[in-house]
């Protein structure tokens, strides 16, 4: 099975982070950077998939040059070679735009599955798979929690919300997108860093892929969310702060 | 092009009733860009669904009828609602932010060129045409969007966003539209939904509900919350992550995969407020949230927050909570 893993490079989770000057985007600069989450979920189950069926997994990722620690590491995991559209500024591309390029890099491969996380930490439109698998003509599923193969097909259970579940079956080629927690995810091996290293990045420009930014959705600002609520913050140490929640939890909450 | 299309959405002849807080969306858009605003419902045998909507204040209601529109597919509905657009030709298309909406809307934007403007929790209209605000980074920023290119122009809105009590009511005429559907187009072949197992622990029922989050860090450290729900007399829950990483069962689990709760106190422990988990406990009467970062979304719902590192908050409130019931 020859499967294509599309990943994200985003800021680390617990950044603290800053509105860059044109109120556009955030200061990147002094950010660190790793792989969007449920992308990891979604090259784990790619490296799963060959383990049982045989094949190859290409890292596919749209991103500036510092994406390349993000690609490297999937490679060190496993993945057997990769693709880097390499792009300084994305910020003039929206959805359809990203979904575009990731699928005319993906076309050439002709693989049997492609994968990508639910949604990614930063922008969350929760869209890229499934509007690359529209423009490439091929059938998707969202919010996968299992994929095993039947027949010529496969058969993957889709999450629903309030905690329903409902199994799909699907020809392939087809794209899915995988929820975080559908597997358990590994570590780099220091034998697989050090092969890392020798495997193939093939590095493409938006140019090479004849995509022209024509963004239809256009983030016009960002910036902090109001408080909806007046949250009440109680100062001092550990031990004066919970004695006074004890004390808003004993008298004005009455559960104590 | 003009209007407002609200796409309602349904199971087995049930409302998700996150379509009529969309609905009050569609209408306060409607009203602000001084048009109308009709709604659809896709589906098989969904007559009584229209009849419903046809006493809301609509222009039109669409009963988007068809067999194959019976168990939900991407293909089927991505098709029906594609050729619904092309007839009425509205100039704004919103859908429910659900499960359901993500798996196919995507698609069905990318068929007109357009880009789904997608987890919206309001707008603003300008020069007529409405700019959406949205959230980044898991709830730490927002942004503003605007719709352009020629529409329509696709939105979803976030669950709570909107309430479904402001909905107004009327009288629309119901028109029934017969997609032109084949089975031969419709690649997925869907399983009836089905849940794991019957649920062992109902959180739905507990007075407080002391919650887990990342903040944790390791599955070793899970006693430390586990004696603070003890000693208040909570059920212990957690946020999706703890549960993926087995360290609490999922059933345990509250948020939009999970358990949706509305206890007297919710004290998210570590837990940074991510809108998945928000949804299932922003009910909540009173919140209290832990948390090392004073930006954390989680203290935008909070009603009581103590910003501090939780290995040192958590046994602390122990032992006041202790102090003060002996």
């Amino acid at each position: 099975m020859k499967i294509i893993v599309s990943i994200k490079q985003v800021p680390v989770r617990d950044s603290q982070l800053r509105i860059e000057s044109s109120g556009r985007w955030i200061q990147e600069n002094d950010l660190s950077f790793e792989i969007n989450e449920p992308d990891a979920y979604a090259l784990e189950e790619a490296l799963q998939l060959k383990e049982k069926h045989g094949g190859e997994v290409i890292a596919l990722c749209l991103g500036p040059a510092r994406a390349s620690q993000t690609i490297r590491e999937a490679l060190a995991k496993g993945a057997d070679r990769a693709i880097h559209i390499e792009e300084e500024d994305l910020t003039s591309f929206d959805t359809l735009g990203m979904a575009k390029l990731l699928a005319k890099a993906a076309e050439a491969e002709k693989s049997d599955l492609i994968l990508t996380g639910l949604q990614s930490d930063d922008l969350g439109s929760g869209q890229t798979g499934v509007v690359m698998a529209e423009i490439l003509g091929l059938p998707s599923a969202t919010i996968i929690m299992a994929v095993e193969t039947e027949g010529a097909g496969i058969r993957v259970k889709r999450e629903l919300e309030d905690g329903w579940f409902q199994n799909v079956e699907m020809p392939l080629p087809a794209v899915l997108t995988i929820q975080s927690g559908i597997n358990k995810l590994r570590y780099a091996t220091l034998m697989g860093i050090k092969k890392a290293k020798t495997k193939e990045v093939k590095r493409v420009t938006v140019s090479e892929l004849g995509v022209t930014a024509m963004p239809v959705a256009v983030v016009e600002r960002v910036y902090l969310p109001q408080r909806t609520k007046q949250t009440q913050i109680l100062e001092g140490s550990a031990k004066e702060a919970a004695a006074k929640l004890v004390e808003k939890l004993k008298f004005e909450v009455r559960v104590i | 092009m003009s209007g407002v299309l609200v796409i309602m959405e349904q199971r087995g002849g049930a409302w998700s009733r996150m379509s009529w807080e969309t609905l009050v969306a569609g209408q306060q858009l409607a009203v602000q860009t001084g048009s109308t605003v009709s709604a659809a419902v896709a589906g098989q045998g969904i007559g009584a669904l229209a009849g419903e909507l046809a006493a809301k204040k609509l222009d039109k209601v669409y009963a988007v009828e068809h067999a194959l529109l019976g168990a939900y597919t991407a293909d089927g509905y991505t098709a029906a609602v594609e050729q619904l657009i092309r007839k009425v030709s509205p100039e704004i298309v919103l859908f429910p932010h659900t499960y359901q909406v993500r798996d196919f809307a995507p698609k069905l934007a990318t068929r007109f060129g357009q880009v789904l403007i997608s987890d919206t929790i309001g707008f603003r209209v300008e020069g007529g045409a409405p700019v959406f605000a949205r959230q980044l980074f898991q709830g730490k920023l927002n942004a503003d969007v605007k719709a352009g290119g020629a529409a329509p122009h696709f939105a979803s809105v976030q669950a709570g966003a909107f309430r479904a009590d402001q909905l107004e009511a009327g009288s629309a005429t119901v028109e029934t539209f017969a997609p032109d559907l084949s089975a031969d187009k419709i690649r997925a072949k869907p399983d009836a939904p089905f849940r794991e197992s019957s649920r062992a622990v109902d959180l739905t029922a507990a007075d407080i509900i002391v919650s887990v989050g990342r903040g944790i860090k390791e599955k070793d450290n899970i006693p430390i919350v586990e004696e603070l729900a003890k000693a208040l007399g909570a059920e212990l829950a957690a946020s999706r992550p703890i549960c993926d990483s087995g360290w609490l069962p999922m059933e345990r689990q509250v948020g939009s995969s999970g358990q949706t709760v509305s206890p007297k106190v919710y004290m998210a422990v570590g837990i940074s407020g991510a809108i998945q988990h928000l949804v299932g406990m922003k009910g909540a009467k009173t919140i209290v949230a832990i948390n090392k970062d004073a930006n954390a979304p989680i203290f935008e719902v909070a009603d009581y927050g103590i910003v501090g590192d939780l290995f040192e908050v958590v046994p602390a409130l122990v032992e006041e909570v202790k102090k003060a019931k002996s």
